[in-house]
Formats: C-alpha cells, sequence, structure tokens
C-alpha cells in the first residue's frame, strides 16, 4: 500500500520577540497551537497526536517539557512525543509527525516547536564546564566563523557577500509580521560598518535571540478535502545526521546535507532544483550560510553559490528567492526555527504568506540544520498533492 | 585497565520564568496568605490552579479561594533531608487536600516522625515570616485538628497590588564526570607535554584528542600515535568579543589547527603574531605555561607557510 499523501492544513506562529515576559511557556505554546487550529478550521477534538520539539533541555532547564505542556496542547489522552536534534528539531519535528500521517498511524497531528530565549541561556547550555578540558574559547559564533573563513577560501568568494544576505533578509523581515526584528531604517552601509564580532562575521551578520513557537496541523486526504484554505502537499522530506567531528568531515559542505537535499529530491522526482523549486526557506544563523548552503542543497555548483546572492538571485524578486520570511537572521527561537522554515515553505505553496508571498510559489523547500552541522532536516512540499 | 580520570561537574543555573497571568495570581496570592484554585470545566477546583483543563483543553480563568486547611490523602516518609528541601529536620512528603480543593497539592510536613503521619490526618499551612511570592511562601504544613469546610470556595479576582510576574528557579545537578580510558591517557600525556592520539586500524586516520573509538568506522582504537608539537593553521576567527568567563584580552585568534600526523584539526589560540597577520597555512608551535595542563597558545615557527593543497582536507 502506497503512503498516504500529507497535507499541511494549519499553521500558527506567534509573533516572535526578544521576551514574552507576558506568557508563561505553556502560554507560548498555546497562542501558536490555537493559531494552527483556527487556520485548519478545527478544534482540539479533531487532532489525534501531538508532536513537540524544541531545543536541549538545558537551554530553559525545564525537563522533559512534553509533560508539563500536555494539557496546554490538548494531549490529553492521545499520544504525545518528544523530538531532539539540537537546532534542526524544528524540521525533525514535523517529519516525524508527517511520517505518522503517511504511515496512516495517526490522520491529524497538532505539530509545535518552540524556545523561550528569554528564559534560557543558550551558551551555558552549550558549554558545559567539562573537567580536564579546555574552557572553550570562542562561542557559537566562534564555532561557525572559520568555517565561514573556510568557505570564502574555497569559493573565492568576496567578502562583501555576508552583508547582502543579511540585509536582505533583514528587508524581507519587515513584510512578515511574525518576525522579530523590523528595522525599517536598516541601510546595506550598517550592516557593512556593524562590529566584526568573530572576523568574519560581523554583528549584523548574525541571528537574534527570540522567544516563539511555531505550529501545524498535518492531515491525509480525507482531511486535506475538508481544510478552509489550500493546502501545502508534503512531495518529500528526509533527515541525515553525521558525528560531530570526525577525520574528513566538511564543515563547508556536509555529507549528510548533500545526502539529505538528494533524497528529499528524489522522492520529489526533481532533477533541477534551480529551476523547478520556487522559494527555499533555509536554515541561516549566520549569513554566509546562505552561499554555503545554495552549494550543499544543489542550487549551485561547488564555489558557485555566493554568485547567486550577488547577482541577486535570492531576492524576494529573484528567480530564487531565499528567506522570503526574513529567515533565521531576523527570528531565532531556537527550538522552532527549523518549523519556521519548514512552515514558510508550505505557507508559500499554499499563497498564504501575505506581503512577502513568491508570486504563483508552486513547490517550495524548508531547511533546518543543528549540531555541530550534524543533523539536517528538510522537506519540500508543494501546491498540488503529489502524482500517483 | 590503565587509570581513568575522574571529577565532580557541577551545573548550576538561575533560570527565570515568565509566570503567566494564573501561576502570577497563585504564586502573589501565597505572598498575601491566600490560596487560589481554578475551577475546571467539570466543576472540580484545581489546586494549585492551571492555565489549560487537563480534560478539555479550554483555557481556564475562574478563579476561587480555598482553605488554609486540609486532609493528607497520601505521604512518603523523609528521614534524610537534603540541601534546598523546605525543611532541614525529618519530614513527610504530603499530598494536601486543601478544604474546597478537588485536587492535592504536594508538600511538606512538619511531624515528629512517621507514626505522627497518616493518611486522612488534618492540617493547615504555616506561613513563610518573608513571604515573596513563591511555593515556598507556604513553609510547610502542620497538624492541625479541625472539621473540614463544606463550603463552596468563593470567586476570587486573582488581582493583587504589585503582582509577582516572574520567578527565579536555580537548578542544580551534581555529576562525577569520567572522560574514560582514551582521554585521560591523552590528558596524562599533556602533562609531559606531548600530545598522544590515537589511531583507526581500520581508516588508519589519526584522531586527536582520541575518543577510543573512531567515529566514522565504529571501531575502537587503541595505538597511540604522538603527534605535533607542530601544526598548520587550517582556518581561524578574529574574536572581538570578551568571554565573561576567560581572561584573555580582544581580539584575539581562534584557530582551527592541525597538528603534523593528525587527521583532523584541533581549536587553540594564536599568539605572539598580531592578530591581523594570521592567515590560512600559518606554520605554529606550542607554548605551555607553568604547571598548566592545556596548551596555553600556539606561536608561528617562523617556517614557510604550508601549501593549501597540503592542508586543504583538514579544513
Amino acid at each position: 500500500m502506497p503512503e498516504e499523501p500529507v497535507a499541511v492544513v494549519g499553521i500558527g506562529q506567534t509573533k516572535h520577540v526578544a521576551a514574552r515576559h507576558d506568557v508563561s511557556i505553556a502560554g507560548l505554546v498555546r497562542e501558536a497551537a490555537v493559531r494552527a487550529l483556527e487556520d485548519a478550521g478545527l478544534g482540539w477534538a479533531d487532532i489525534d497526536a501531538v508532536v513537540i520539539g524544541k531545543a536541549p533541555d538545558f537551554f530553559e532547564g525545564v525537563m522533559m517539557p512534553e509533560l508539563y505542556l500536555a494539557d496546554a496542547l490538548g494531549a490529553v489522552g492521545k499520544p504525545m512525543l518528544r523530538v531532539h536534534t539540537a537546532g534542526s528539531v524544528g524540521g525533525s519535528t514535523a517529519l516525524v509527525a508527517a511520517n505518522l500521517v503517511a504511515a496512516r498511524v495517526h490522520r491529524t497531528v497538532l505539530t509545535l516547536a518552540f524556545e523561550k530565549q528569554s528564559e534560557s541561556n543558550a551558551m551555558w547550555g552549550l558549554s558545559l564546564p567539562v573537567p580536564f578540558q579546555q574552557p572553550l574559547l570562542a562561542g557559537a559564533g566562534g564555532f561557525f566563523a572559520p568555517h565561514v573563513r573556510a568557505y570564502m577560501r574555497r569559493a573565492g568568494a568576496p567578502d562583501t557577500v555576508g552583508s547582502l544576505v543579511a540585509y536582505k533578509d533583514r528587508r524581507n523581515a519587515l513584510k512578515n509580521p511574525y518576525a522579530h526584528i523590523h528595522d525599517h531604517d536598516l541601510t546595506l552601509e550598517k550592516v557593512q560598518s556593524s562590529p566584526m564580532l568573530w572576523d568574519p562575521v560581523r554583528y549584523s551578520e548574525t541571528c537574534p535571540s527570540s522567544d516563539g513557537a511555531c505550529a501545524m496541523i498535518l492531515t491525509d486526504r480525507a482531511g486535506a478535502a475538508r481544510s478552509p484554505h489550500p493546502p501545502a502537499w508534503v512531495h518529500g522530506g528526509a533527515m541525515r545526521s553525521e558525528p560531530t567531528l570526525f577525520a574528513g568531515k566538511d564543515f563547508v559542505s556536509p555529507q549528510a546535507g548533500k545526502d539529505c537535499a538528494a533524497d528529499v529530491y528524489r522522492q520529489a522526482r526533481i532533477t533541477d532544483p534551480r529551476r523547478e523549486i520556487d522559494a527555499v526557506e533555509m536554515y541561516v544563523p549566520f549569513s554566509w550560510y546562505e552561499p554555503m548552503w545554495l552549494e550543499n542543497l544543489g542550487f549551485a555548483d561547488e564555489g558557485e553559490g555566493w554568485k547567486l546572492t550577488e547577482a541577486g538571485v535570492t531576492e524576494l524578486d529573484g528567480d530564487l528567492p531565499v528567506n522570503p520570511s526574513g529567515g533565521v537572521l531576523s527570528t531565532n527561537p531556537i527550538g522552532a526555527s527549523g518549523m519556521i522554515r519548514f512552515a514558510e515553505a508550505a505557507l508559500q505553496v499554499r499563497g498564504r504568506a501575505g506581503e512577502h508571498q513568491v508570486d504563483g510559489a508552486a513547490r517550495a523547500l524548508g531547511h533546518a540544520y543543528g549540531g555541530g552541522s550534524q543533523f539536517f532536516a528538510m522537506w519540500l512540499v508543494g501546491a498540488e498533492p503529489p502524482p500517483g | 585497565m590503565p587509570d581513568v580520570l575522574s571529577a565532580p561537574l557541577v551545573v548550576e543555573f538561575p533560570f527565570t520564568r515568565s509566570l503567566g497571568p494564573v501561576q502570577s495570581a497563585f504564586l502573589t496570592g501565597l505572598r498575601e496568605r491566600t490560596v487560589l484554585g481554578v475551577r475546571a470545566d467539570n466543576g472540580t477546583v484545581l489546586v494549585p490552579p492551571v492555565e489549560y483543563d487537563p480534560v478539555t483543553a479550554n483555557e481556564l480563568r475562574d478563579l476561587v479561594e480555598v482553605a488554609p486547611t486540609g486532609t493528607v490523602t497520601t505521604w512518603a516518609w523523609n528521614p534524610s533531608p537534603r540541601r534546598d528541601q523546605p525543611l532541614d529536620t525529618p519530614f513527610a512528603w504530603v499530598l494536601v487536600r486543601l478544604d474546597g480543593a478537588g485536587t492535592a497539592l504536594l508538600h511538606v510536613l512538619d511531624a515528629p516522625g512517621p507514626d505522627a503521619v497518616r493518611t486522612g490526618m488534618r492540617v493547615r499551612i504555616r506561613w513563610a515570616a518573608t513571604r515573596v511570592g513563591a511555593i515556598t511562601d507556604i513553609a510547610c504544613f502542620e497538624p492541625y485538628e479541625s472539621e473540614p469546610h463544606g463550603s463552596e470556595p468563593a470567586s476570587h479576582s486573582g488581582e493583587f497590588a504589585e503582582p509577582v510576574t516572574g520567578i527565579v528557579t536555580p537548578a542544580r545537578l551534581d555529576y562525577v564526570h569520567t572522560p574514560g580510558r582514551a582521554q585521560s591517557a591523552y590528558i596524562k600525556a599533556l602533562e609531559e607535554r606531548r600530545t598522544v592520539g590515537e589511531r583507526c586500524p581500520s581508516c588508519r586516520k589519526v584522531y586527536v584528542p582520541p575518543r577510543g573509538a573512531c567515529p566514522t568506522c565504529g571501531v575502537a582504537t587503541a595505538e597511540q600515535v604522538e603527534v605535533g608539537p607542530r601544526g598548520t593553521v587550517t582556518t581561524f576567527c578574529i574574536v572581538n568579543i570578551k568571554a565573561k568567563n576567560l581572561d584573555i584580552e580582544v581580539p584575539y585568534v581562534y584557530a582551527h589547527i592541525a597538528l603534523d600526523g593528525a587527521d583532523l584539526a584541533l581549536h587553540g589560540r594564536i599568539a605572539g603574531i598580531p592578530y591581523d597577520q594570521v592567515r590560512m597555512g600559518l606554520r605554529v608551535e606550542p607554548v605551555w605555561s607553568e604547571g598548566a595542563r592545556h596548551v596555553d597558545h600556539y606561536r608561528p615557527t617562523g617556517e614557510p607557510d604550508a601549501d593549501y593543497d597540503t592542508y586543504k582536507e583538514l579544513v
């Protein structure tokens, strides 16, 4: 028996901000879930299972938050699962939910991811004072900045490209009412002259720290037929992992990322992603990761990704818009960031992205990565049901 | 089995919590010696109150005030209190259903011994002398002979002057950390200022620091290989923000260094050269400081830079 086609019929996000002091974690996730149910025209009783994800427990210090959040998410009497894959978790969580529908285990699943970074300390949560080890010298930016330099050397990229990405994404965010950073006065010159934190990465080329949640309702064909708004259909989804460090690891273009994209394209029958995909929501926490992932995901040959960015191809009105929502550079509730990419890809093919809609988007890719570039999760969604 | 190192690892952090409307009312109420519950859709009064109905999932906001007296529904004796528990003398963990509530609250009961505790016994709240809007505003429960209240709890607006909207919840975990055989050997070699990795018997790659197993082949590693001391900077960044817990002046260079003979780079600081002159391919050597367990930093050797092709697989 073939897999059940999976449709996204409800999407809800909170307005992402630096600190939501007015709500508990339960209140935060509830907001996103209620908006997703409203979008789908469904109530709590219509949900068969709940799949939730967030970054490591140490971030907020709530051990097993899925237990505490069961009543806020209407999960009482239903299966509730928690997914863990570091920064990619929002994507992996959506894929676990999609697989439950595809396998006909459940018909309608609520999936949700969140982070309340204002009540968290990601730096502390990731840098435990392990005995006998030298203290970490540089933090998260310092972890990724050397890989950016390695990319620039390998691709021969001019050092101006990172600022172009940051400026584009922050301008796109102005069209997205849910985005955290709305900097109306931003200019390219301001990005270029912002402080160099971890040379070659500037302050304005790094992601913010946000409080936010994102929820989606996934359902089967019968559920999609009842949807009040056009659904997005899942044409392919995959996850891949690799060790954090190993001899031969390519941090600039990890093999697990290439394999994950290839699997998704095979499922979706995509042979030329650059021509066949209309919009991309990729996980870009530091601006230089846009050209790096363009290559890793097969949109450009090795060493050529920065040329697409430089030529404006990835602009909202370019022929391969990347992060029309403003991306992780404008909004980063860590655990939710991957799911926001997946949800924004779905909004594009549903024609419900509002001001940041890509005209006529029929196929869109959502992408997440996490850990030391070791977990990858992606899905490809379309406006039409998958063939077959 | 060779000597394996071991040391305490304490993980401790004061997390903050925004309370939201219901928990804010509950904890502010405790500060004012008022215990609030919330009425669920089926009429049951839940104490402590929750924001969402456990059966219907509806939002709950109908607050009521319950009595400071109640009945023990079950209990367990704790003969040896640990740090940060509510009492420092032996006590009973109790579930108490306060008069007017339909559910029980977890707290502690001050009693002389387990013989003085029984399910069904009547108790009352002993308030803390200093109350701040926290569950510890209830110092504990104490035995109190009284008849259960039969009356319906009265509605409460949940509004108080100067409400508590957030709390701090310190978390502390005590571990014993054991780095294992391979890393213990690596750390001990560092004391002799030698860097010793391990070679995978399958792919022949040399891992520094060693993990005792090859992450790609999945086989144990045992063959020790001394690498370095010199190496090549494969890539780096210049750190311009000062880390709170590090006594290093900015800017400094944080580099990936492939020691000669190693098959992957380790991380270290580069000094002895202006930060803006560090480059990929720079040849470096370790500088040890007296009595330290780790290399303090790496400095240029003065050799010609390594050709990119010789280290590009290690970037």
